[in-house]
């Protein structure tokens, strides 16, 4: 762990020392680590490299982002594996949007100057809850040609959401493909935008996962009616043909036990945590 | 009704403790001393290692348990794990001569002896052959990459064993639960092979953390990637939470030790009522490792019991711990709205033999039928894990995607080798290992330029 940094109140970057992750990551592809023995592996986006560092950034939503975020810098995460899952599919498609929403953004710089290296017109597009919540604003104003911002409470950019930009910008002008890469809500919801278009659209889903590496099928999706894995098939799959609906059950798989994991945390360190 | 505490049946909760019992020493030599010597023992031969069993267990009937471990090592690293997992009813003990008429030596157990005495008293090495300057990975640290890893390092190869698991062993520990193999049992076990000087890479998924240019550096490879890849039935309602495959169901509590949650961060649904369905060695562990967690457990089989393809010790292990069976029947669909309700089954009828011989079982129409049940463990077998051969640009690969070999584990690619699970499909720990043996032969011929 070289550097921690806090973006956000609960959003948090952390550059980690994994040669063997970095020296191989591509664009749209992620990581798992477990912090520890007891620890739980999680999956995350792997949304910069430099050298033999990679930098993933995270939302607190549970214990294992929450113990994430409180190691200090110098210290030691046990396992990390990686880069998994299959890159984005660069190409030159013309003029592409990268959008994305909430904590979703993680990834969308990497993607976005991918595409431009491939000499894509890129169009980014950001949507947060509000002001204090919106990363790496100014690291996707240099990847793309163009950057737009929205915030539910018109703190930053424009009210609303990323969603409506999207709307605005397919209004102006011809789009070849599309990434929104966020909760899955906010995928689901912004890729009808694109939808009656016919625009090419992927979405990088988060289904929760164990390995990571196609043994388990916890990650499984419905694409067009087959059972795909997200960690091995994807995460990057085609927008139309997603079963968002069963996406959304499956992450709500283990609601009490997170609850339970939590209470367990704030028990353990006897208050000294957030 | 979820019950992180369990649902409080019966009394095997929590019980993650060896099932069986292994033979004291007195036990022990009184066991070898039924062998009666054969002049051609069929043991042997019955053997996928071909260990000197004669030899072996003639040292355990004179007390010499040292030379024992000797014997037993010099074929196999893994003995205290294939005296617990090998099927011996059908290699070694199914063909002793005793069995005719009384029981069978009890091989296994003897070896599972011998092998828990050494560990007790001081593991020894096998010698190791002098560097050859050679580099060579082997890929997957199950049995079979466990095993190839040992014997090229004792050809004096300098081995790199990549795993892209954060811990080693393949199913071994992740797949097969600690009241059949203890993990400190598999721990020391691997931790011989790694003394050889094997240089073991954890978190490491190759085709992803390796390139395959980097793989392909090597001066030979062995691919032991195993059969992970689960199946589902492709039935309604396979997507609802609390439908698992075996592999997820038994890598939380295995690896995660999802049991012990919220020390341990992986959870797991216990469930009140689980069902599974499927009828080999995997199906028996998840159900009883259900039972561990303190649910019922139904297993469901679409064949008869005496067609199902698991040991015949766990069959009967599952049923003495509580485990209900549930033959000829098929699940048709999963009930429930976000979460597993039930499982709608159907009759399955015998509709005469195929021509292999086996029974070829019908589902009776209007026969439903619904299994209360809030878990939902798929357990119909798994094939080889695509990722690794996918990248592999000119592997040769079957229809199940298993790697093409010949005879000596030889692939399509020049100095790419492969064996075990991921060659043959799901097979047993002692196969792999015994594909491992002769690879590693043919590498070795391979590498010291003999073709
Ligand atoms: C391919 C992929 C990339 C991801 N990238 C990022 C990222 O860059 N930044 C980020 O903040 N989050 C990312 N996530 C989500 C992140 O993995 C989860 O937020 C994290 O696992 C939560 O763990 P927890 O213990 O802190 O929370 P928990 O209390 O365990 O869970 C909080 C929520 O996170 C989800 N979740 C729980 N466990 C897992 C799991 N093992 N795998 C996936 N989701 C889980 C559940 O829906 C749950 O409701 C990604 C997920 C996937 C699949
Ligand atoms: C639950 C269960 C119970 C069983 N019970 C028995 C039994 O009682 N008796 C018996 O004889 N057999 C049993 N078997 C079968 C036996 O375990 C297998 O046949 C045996 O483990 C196969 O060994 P292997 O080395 O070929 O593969 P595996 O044991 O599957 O090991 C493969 C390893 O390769 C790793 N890997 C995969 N891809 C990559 C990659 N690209 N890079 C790096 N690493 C990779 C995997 O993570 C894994 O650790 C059981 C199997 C299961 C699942
Ligand atoms: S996370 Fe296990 S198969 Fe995808």
């Amino acid at each position: 762990m070289e550097e921690v940094l806090s973006l956000s109140e609960r959003v948090f970057q952390l550059w980690i020392h994994a040669p063997h992750v970095a020296r191989n990551a591509e664009a749209g592809q992620f990581l798992v680590l477990r912090i520890d023995e007891q620890g739980e592996r999680i999956p995350l986006t792997i949304s910069a490299v430099k050298g033999d560092l990679v930098r993933v950034i995270f939302m607190t939503v549970g214990k294992t982002t929450g113990r994430l975020s409180m190691i200090p810098e110098g210290g030691e995460i046990r396992d990390i594996v990686g880069p998994l899952g299959r890159p984005t599919a660069l190409q030159t498609y013309g003029t592409c949007a990268v959008i994305g929403g909430g904590v979703g953004i993680a990834g969308a710089p990497f993607i976005a100057r991918a595409l431009r290296g491939k000499g894509n017109r890129v169009i980014g597009i950001l949507g947060a809850r509000s002001a204090p919540f919106l990363i790496l604003e100014d690291e996707m104003r240099g990847a793309c040609d163009e950057t737009f911002v929205a915030t539910d409470d018109g703190t930053k950019g424009q009210k609303g959401f990323a969603a409506d930009l999207l709307r605005a910008v397919v209004a102006r002008e011809h789009l070849d493909a599309a990434w929104i890469i966020g909760p899955a809500i906010m995928m689901k919801v912004t890729s009808e935008v694109t939808r009656p278009l016919g625009i090419r659209t992927f979405v990088s889903l988060n289904p929760i996962m164990v390995d990571g590496t196609g043994m388990c099928g916890s990650c499984r999706v419905n694409v067009g009616g087959k059972t795909r894995f997200a960690c091995v098939d994807g995460p990057e799959f085609d927008a139309h043909q997603v079963d968002f609906d069963g996406l959304l059950t499956r992450l709500r798989m283990y609601v009490d036990e997170e609850k339970e994991a939590m209470e367990h945390l704030h028990h353990g360190q006897c208050g000294a945590g957030r | 009704m979820r019950g992180v505490a369990g649902c409080g049946e019966g009394d095997l909760e929590g019980n993650f403790g060896e099932a069986e019992p292994g033979f004291s020493p007195d036990e022990a030599v009184e066991e070898a001393g039924r062998c009666l010597a054969c002049k051609k023992p069929g043991c042997v031969e019955g053997c996928p290692v071909s260990i000197d069993i004669p030899a072996f267990i003639r040292a355990v009937a004179g007390g010499d348990f040292r030379s024992a471990a000797r014997i037993l090592k010099a074929e196999n690293m893994l003995p205290a794990v294939c005296g617990r997992v090998c099927p011996q009813e059908i290699q070694c003990e199914g063909v002793c001569v005793l069995g005719v008429k009384d029981r069978p030596l009890a091989i296994g157990k003897i070896e599972r002896f011998v092998a828990d005495w050494e560990r007790e008293n001081g593991v020894e090495l096998p010698p190791v052959a002098l560097p050859s300057g050679k580099r060579v990975a082997v890929v997957g640290s199950g049995p079979s990459g466990l095993t190839a890893a040992a014997e090229l390092a004792r050809s004096g190869h300098a081995v790199t064993l990549y795993e892209s698991l954060h811990e080693a062993g393949g199913v071994l520990t992740y797949g097969i639960p600690p009241f059949r193999l203890p993990r400190d049992v598999v721990q020391a076990e691997i931790g011989a092979v790694l003394s050889l000087g094997v240089d073991l890479r954890l978190n490491h998924l190759v085709g992803k953390s390796v390139p395959i240019r980097d793989l392909l550096s090597y001066d030979a490879v062995y691919v032991a990637t195993g059969a992970g890849l689960p199946f589902f039935m492709g039935i309604p309602g396979e997507h609802l939470n609390g439908v698992y495959s075996a592999n997820e169901f038994l890598t939380r509590v295995n690896l995660m030790h999802a049991d012990r949650f919220p020390e341990y961060d992986t959870p797991v649904r216990h469930g009140c009522h689980v069902a599974v369905v499927g009828g080999g060695n995997v199906a028996m562990d998840a159900a009883r490792v259900a039972r561990r967690l303190g649910a019922r457990a139904t297993l469901i089989y679409r064949r008869r019991e005496e067609e199902m393809p698991a040991r015949r010790a766990e069959i009967l292990h599952a049923k003495e711990e509580g485990v209900e069976f549930l033959t000829c029947a098929n699940p048709a669909r999963v009930l429930g709205k976000d979460r597993v309700e039930g499982v709608e089954c159907v009759r399955m009828q015998i509709c005469g033999e195929e021509q292999d011989g086996r029974t070829w079982f019908e589902p009776v129409e209007g026969s439903g039928f619904v299994v209360d049940a809030d878990v939902f463990i798929v357990a119909i077998g798994t094939s080889p894990n695509p990722l690794l051969p996918r990248c592999l640009e000119g592997l040769e690969c079957g229809r199940l995607g298993n790697v093409v070999v010949d005879g000596e584990g030889r692939t399509s690619l020049p100095h790419v080798f492969a064996g075990g699970d991921v060659a043959t499909g799901a097979a047993t720990v002692i196969l792999s290992m015994g594909a491992a043996k002769t690879a590693v032969k043919a590498m070795n011929r391979m590498l010291r330029g003999e073709g």
